[in-house]
């Protein structure tokens, strides 16, 4: 009767706890890869050169493509949620499938672009710009198969008929974790492929 | 919540598309040699790219001061980090 106003069991101040919650992670992932960004900053202003004429060893059609296929499953994503909050949760299962889907796209092509950097003799020891390339991508990388993950997991609890237009919670903070992953990669696309 | 996502989709798409041309614009700029500039206009459409996603995509927009501020208190010390370690090691 007399509930205080920020009742965590108020639906609605759920929903903005969890999503707060959610951004507060994300802080903390900013700053993970932010340790590595401020690397890559010291360095190539250290040797220029070097990173120059590194970069260029670099697949960047296969850069781009993978920029597209992530553009593509946030769309994907975008789009679940969109649809959830109508109610539709056969259709949020759908996107989240195709987002899945282009998770493993992403990381097939990922595949392929290590394996001729390998066979090119190119490894995370080679020098300071493959060291910083590696570890962006790998964590990076890690963090799509997570994403995929908890994608996954989240079809699977719409298939057991959890979400609906009124309850939706771990739709739209799975939702934000694979924005994220988009946009740590909009960034590693110009830094690693492009301007190196 | 959700009565107010009507026209969503539509304007999901536009972003889409809008994040595809500045991807294609970002590649085949990096192919002409600007010097410098290069780096300038490279992290300037990346930017661009990246409050697109969070604005539409992350539904930043239409969020309130509490969440503006759990997302862009990190980027701040991002940047504090970059500026404060190349400060260090440049004038050292």
């Amino acid at each position: 009767m007399n509930a205080p106003p920020a009742d965590h069991g108020d639906p609605r101040v759920a929903f903005e706890s969890a999503k707060l919650g959610l951004w507060t992670f994300l802080a903390t992932e900013v700053l993970l890869f932010g340790a590595l960004f401020t690397a890559y900053a010291v360095f190539r202003l250290k040797y220029p050169a070097l990173f120059h004429s590194e970069h260029l060893k670099l697949n960047r059609v296969l850069g781009t493509l993978n920029t597209l296929v992530l553009i593509t499953s946030s769309l994907a994503v975008a789009l679940g949620v969109d649809a959830i909050r109508k109610g539709k949760a056969r259709l949020l299962e759908k996107y989240y499938g195709v987002t899945v889907l282009l998770g493993a796209v992403f990381l097939c092509v990922k595949y392929i672009e290590w394996t001729e950097e390998f066979h090119h003799g190119l490894y995370p020891g080679t020098n300071i710009f493959f060291s910083l390339y590696f570890m962006l991508t790998g964590l990076h990388g890690i963090h799509v198969i997570l994403g995929m993950g908890i994608l996954t997991y989240v079809v699977v609890l719409s298939r057991r008929g959890r979400f609906s237009a009124g309850y939706h919670t771990p739709v739209e903070v799975s939702g934000l974790y694979w924005h994220f992953i988009d946009l740590v990669w909009i960034y590693l696309l110009p830094l690693l492929y492009l301007i190196g | 919540m959700s009565h107010e996502t009507t026209g969503a989709r539509r304007t999901f798409i536009t972003v889409y598309i809008a994040l595809v041309l500045l991807t294609v614009v970002t590649v085949l700029v990096s192919y002409v040699n600007l010097g410098l500039m290069n780096v300038v206009v490279a992290l300037l459409i990346a930017s661009v790219k990246a409050s697109l996603v969070a604005l539409i995509f992350m539904h930043l927009k239409s969020e309130d001061r509490l969440v503006w501020g759990f997302a862009l208190v990190p980027i701040a010390f991002l940047a504090l980090i970059i500026l404060g370690t190349l400060v260090d090691t440049l004038l050292r």
